[in-house]
């Protein structure tokens, strides 16, 4: 059963969390749901595997649980909303599982996000459609609000300065 | 008749709450973000809505995946914080506007958009974080300045409604309040974005540029942002980004041109571009001398001749 091929897919780095995925992810979803109670909090740190046989899950999604494999759970349907509560639950803060799921440490994560954030540019396809899109920009405003913002993307480095020594 | 005056547009991003209940808003890195909400503050004590809407998004805490509601109206008469795991945010309930929302319930789905409607509610986050930084801190057993009427969007599971229904849905809920027999001051809120992504390997996304475009647009030409299709919205603006389209249910529910009152915009909070706009409906019919003639009628016309001056000069904080 291939899942179906979508427009999104060729953003790299990502799994949409569509409806396909919305219904593959039910059980693992829900299992997150469940930890929002600290009496199952205790119950699935207690036997995490014997916990797991509460909801529907397939083999993959329970090995992806149970090692933690963030990007392997949304893969297979789950939401970063709901796989948050399972960080939440072994103690992590959210920026740890971010820079889990990007392969790097949390400080050069936060040093990433403090920089500005990862870059769009070399980021935005799979297939080589790196240019921006056409509703950033051009039309509407006309030349003098192209000049306008290129005036602003000029000033960017001097602004992340400012807040970085604010920082 | 009642009648929407200004629309507010602002990220919501929890760890701002947990900043807030945490006590660590004097924290620099803290400071650079609150501080860049003073003058929206003062800007709302001096509107004295008399009920806002605020559009918002559930994150995993009244919503599960059992239910998934395109747009849900809170009709209730109060909505409680969710305990979204750890306790509920200490802030008080929120108290609703039943009257107003059913009357808004009936009006938009004879317009034909389909809402669902919700007689009991939790709010999260995603509600309770603009509030504060509109209303400022309110102590668990104070008071919200004013009631509130949630508008739940889903932008959790794609697809989220598009851009351009969403515009049109503030359009329908504008015609609503209008419709409202008693004089109430309304104003609209947007929330979430700008550009994040928290998922996947290339969570840590922003792009600056396409946040102060769209700021640029929402304000001077929405009808450009209508046409923007998911798949950009996700390109550029990262997988979650794309509940900036709750930004346009607040502009769709504002006049055709709007003055700026005024913007913020810093990255990062937490793993998001926080992007914060205040856009107010002119007095209709009587152009631009209506700040004035709004100024002459109230008792603090001082501060009210002040904000129209501000009004030709935009303020801009960049952090």
């Amino acid at each position: 059963m291939a899942r179906e091929q979508h427009d999104y897919d060729d953003i790299p780095g990502t799994f949409v969390f569509d409806a396909e995925r919305s219904r593959q992810g039910y059980g693992i979803n829900m299992f997150c749901m469940s930890l929002m109670k600290d009496d199952n909090r205790r119950a699935f740190k207690a036997n995490e595997a014997e916990y797991l046989k509460k909801f529907k899950l397939t083999p993959e999604q329970t090995e992806a649980i149970l090692k933690r494999d963030y990007n392997r759970m949304l893969e297979l349907g789950g939401n970063i909303y709901f796989t948050a509560k399972l960080g939440a639950t072994d103690g992590h803060s959210f920026q740890h599982l971010a820079a889990l799921m990007t392969g790097s440490t949390q400080q050069d994560y936060a040093a990433m996000m403090l920089g500005g954030g990862r870059s769009v540019e070399g980021n935005r396809s799979r297939s080589g459609k790196n240019a921006a899109s056409k509703f950033l920009g051009a039309g509407g405003r006309g030349k003098s609000a192209a000049g306008k913002r290129q005036a602003k993307s000029k000033a960017k480095p001097k602004s992340k300065t400012k807040s970085a020594k604010r920082k | 008749m009642a009648r929407i005056v200004a629309g507010i547009g602002s990220s919501h991003v929890p760890a701002i709450g947990a900043a807030l209940d945490n006590g660590k808003t004097e924290e620099p890195y803290w400071k650079r973000i609150f501080s860049g909400f003073e003058k929206s503050q003062a800007w709302m004590r001096e509107t004295k809505p008399d009920v806002a809407i605020i559009v918002y998004n559930d994150h995993a805490s009244a919503f599960s995946v059992e239910m998934i509601p395109t747009f849900a109206l809170g009709c209730a008469a109060e909505f409680p914080p969710a305990d979204e795991g750890w306790g509920p945010r200490p802030v008080p309930v929120v108290q609703g506007h039943p009257a107003l929302a059913s009357h808004i319930a009936q009006s938009v789905i004879l317009d034909e958009f389909d809402l669902t409607i919700c007689n009991k509610m939790e709010v999260d986050h995603g509600m309770t974080v603009p509030m504060n930084l509109l209303f400022g801190k309110v102590e668990k057993h104070g008071h919200w300045p004013c009631p509130v009427i949630p508008l739940a969007v889903n932008v959790v599971m794609y697809p989220p409604p598009t851009g351009h229904r969403c515009y049109m849905l503030g359009r329908a809920i504008r015609k609503a309040v209008e419709s409202y027999p008693d004089d109430l001051k309304v104003v609209i809120f947007g929330t979430g974005g700008l550009s994040h992504q928290i998922s996947g390997p290339r969570a840590g996304l922003i792009n600056s540029k396409w946040d102060k475009n769209f700021l640029d647009n929402l304000s001077s030409n929405p009808q450009k942002l209508v046409k923007i299709p998911h798949l950009d919205y996700m390109r550029e603006a990262g997988a979650e980004g794309i509940e900036m389209v709750m930004w346009l249910i607040m502009r769709g529910a504002l006049d055709d041109k709007v003055d700026e009152v005024y913007r913020f915009y810093t990255v990062p909070a937490s793993n998001t571009a926080v992007g914060h706009i205040i856009l107010a409906n002119r007095e209709r019919g009587s152009g631009r001398k209506s700040a004035a003639k709004v100024a002459a009628r109230s008792k603090r016309s001082p501060a009210r001749l002040k904000r129209a001056a501000a009004r030709t000069k935009v303020e801009r904080i960049r952090g």
